[in-house]
């Protein structure tokens, strides 16, 4: 029993509209109750469905700190099970992805289990003839997690067996990966390739805040996006000689503030939102003419270009994924501690639409989201200093109230000037909610 | 000139001393402008292109590298990275002096360091040199790290 624990009034007090305390970002037992209540009643990403295309196939990943195995079943569906032998704990699979044919067994004793979970057999079961075996909770054997929804390809699951439903949860903000998907002249996507996996030594939420800290890029990034538009000035490039794509991708960084105030902010109940709402640093990308046609095709003309004209920057979809519509990326920040992140980077392709789109998008990835990305490494050097300067007693709040006015209502979709730090507020609301929810005793009867 | 196997493995060491020592600039001369600097991202990976890398460098992206590594404004090089190359002893898998083309293959050990943190990547390189102007010169370079599916902090300087 520590400050927080089975106290939700202690936890909601970290939280306050235009500031939260640093608690929240580096002390250990709230981020134990982060594990247990936050990641437990939300809907988490799991992975993408063409990542385990063929029955048995499976990847190992985790939802906040538990293990997990999506796997797709005999019927064509995905599940996704906790990753422990129900007999000693032995993780099942420990590849990142395999395929399992029809069924997973323990490489311990042999115990083995349906790709859905059910316990098939076990070696020798007479041994359990006598006992009350039927009984115990190892009888059922792997465990599900307790809701699992496959939504247009991307899988999410929630840990927790009741709570807000998939569709409550999201809401209009499942807009932003729709697009996405609609992208696809064929209005489906592919993994493409192995993620980039990145080490931060910060806490998770670092990185969710940057992805709308639209006051950042001209500042941490002068020394990459600064750097290539000057040195692109200087080398007398030919007119008629198409831009370095990576000039597309890199120099829109150093747009000015006028520019990201005027591309907008939406925010969604539930702590989702996104930056670009009436353009962002992806709408100026060069069209390849055969994409368009491919789209007009199976969309017709009206229709294509409303898809094509939605130019999301980046959407937050809480508690810790981000994706760019545009870019067809999405980025997965996994908790690892109070001050460790794994940052996993996948890209897509659009099914039926030409190479030279996945050639942007992947070269979108390298430079900006490796570990040997020269972005990367700025903000990296934030995150890792800020982690450490949080540490200083007599100043101990996060500051988020650029353009909060007045109490905000976050239960409703709300569109505001792109350089508001509301999207964080709204994320650290819906932190408050859904890690208190299930802590015992309401926020309200605890704090009187 | 015509170049000895000598020759060319002498390239590679004073390519690695350049990086061990900071002159970027120089390093960048060593190359042709339309060659590319490769690390896979996956094991063995065949395609630079259409699945994502850890690098995948042409000459303007090898520019900026080093002109934001000299750069003022560049915090996470505040203070500056340092870096080590232990080299093994290039094989020379092709050796055509009568095209001035060469291929090699060399096995590092890569240590880099800042402030209180240091790290060690286990790589092969591949180098494709060309003779141009009676130079060697860098046409294309893969590096492949022995554990490149590995979740990597910080890669400042270069492999
Ligand atoms: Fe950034």
């Amino acid at each position: 029993m520590g400050k927080y624990s089975d106290n939700p009034a202690a936890v909601s007090a970290l939280v306050q509209q235009h500031q939260v305390h640093r608690d929240t970002y580096i002390d250990a037992e709230i981020y134990a109750l982060e594990m247990k209540h936050l990641f437990a009643n939300t809907w988490v990403f799991v992975g993408h469905d063409s990542q385990t295309p063929a029955k048995g196939d499976y990847i190992t990943t985790q939802i906040g700190d538990q293990p997990v195995i999506m796997v797709r079943h005999t019927d064509n569906e995905i599940h996704v099970l906790l990753n422990r032998c129900p007999h000693k704990g032995t993780k099942i699979a420990i590849d990142r992805s395999g395929n399992t044919g029809k069924f997973f067994r323990c490489p311990y004793h042999a115990w083995s289990f349906k790709t859905n979970g059910c316990l098939l057999a076990i070696p020798l079961k007479k041994g359990y003839a006598d006992t009350d075996f039927s009984e115990s909770e190892a009888s059922h054997g792997m465990l599900p997690v307790g809701a699992v929804q496959n939504h247009r390809g991307f899988v999410f699951a929630r840990l927790a067996a009741t709570g807000i439903s998939f569709d409550d949860y999201f809401g209009e903000s499942l807009s932003s990966l729709d697009n996405m998907v609609d992208r696809a002249p064929e209005g489906r996507l592919e993994v493409a390739g192995p993620p980039l996996r990145y080490m931060h030594k910060c806490n998770w939420k670092m990185l969710v805040d940057n992805q709308t800290d639209t006051c950042h890029p001209m500042v941490a990034h002068e020394s990459s996006a600064g750097t290539a538009i000057k040195l692109f000035e200087d080398s007398d490039w030919p007119d008629d000689r198409p831009k370095p794509m990576a000039m597309e991708i890199i120099a829109p960084f150093m747009s000015p503030y006028e520019f990201f105030e005027e591309m907008g902010i939406r925010t969604w109940p539930n702590g989702h939102g996104h930056t670009g709402v009436h353009h962002s640093i992806h709408s100026d990308y060069s069209m390849a003419p055969d994409y368009l046609d491919s789209m007009t095709a199976a969309h017709g003309a009206e229709k294509a270009q409303e898809i094509l004209g939605e130019n999301r920057h980046n959407t937050v979809y809480f508690p810790n994924i981000m994706i760019k519509g545009p870019v067809q990326q999405l980025r997965n920040f996994i908790p690892l501690g109070p001050d460790r992140t794994l940052v996993e980077s996948y890209v897509y392709r659009l099914v039926g639409a030409p190479d030279v789109l996945l050639q942007r998008t992947a070269m979108y990835n390298r430079l900006i989201n490796a570990p040997t990305s020269m972005v990367g490494h700025d903000d990296l050097e934030m995150y890792e200093r800020a982690q450490e300067g949080l540490h200083v007693d007599g100043l101990e709040w996060i500051n988020i109230q650029r353009l909060h006015t007045e109490v905000e209502d976050y239960s409703a979709a709300q569109v505001e000037n792109g350089t508001t730090e509301r999207q964080m507020r709204n994320q650290m609301q819906a932190w408050a909610h859904f890690i208190t929810v299930s802590m015992g005793g309401t926020t309200e009867e605890a704090a009187q | 000139m015509t170049v000895s196997r000598d020759d060319v493995i002498d390239f590679l060491y004073a390519e690695v001393r350049m990086l061990d020592e900071g002159r970027f600039s120089e390093w960048l001369d060593l190359w042709l402008e339309e060659g590319h600097y490769w690390m896979p991202l996956d094991y063995k990976q065949a395609d630079p292109d259409l699945v994502t890398s850890l690098l995948y460098e042409d000459h303007f992206m090898r520019r900026l590298r080093v002109e934001r590594l000299n750069g003022e404004r560049t915090f996470s090089q505040k203070p500056k990275s340092r870096c080590s190359h232990v080299i093994q002893r290039p094989f020379i898998d092709e050796f055509d002096a009568q095209a001035g083309r060469f291929v090699t293959n060399t096995s590092m050990h890569y240590v880099e360091t800042r402030l209180d943190e240091q790290f060690l990547l286990a790589l092969v390189a591949t180098h494709e040199l060309r003779l141009v102007d009676g130079n060697l010169r860098i046409a294309n370079k893969r590096v492949d790290l022995l554990n490149c599916d590995a979740a990597f902090g910080n890669i400042q300087l270069l492999p």
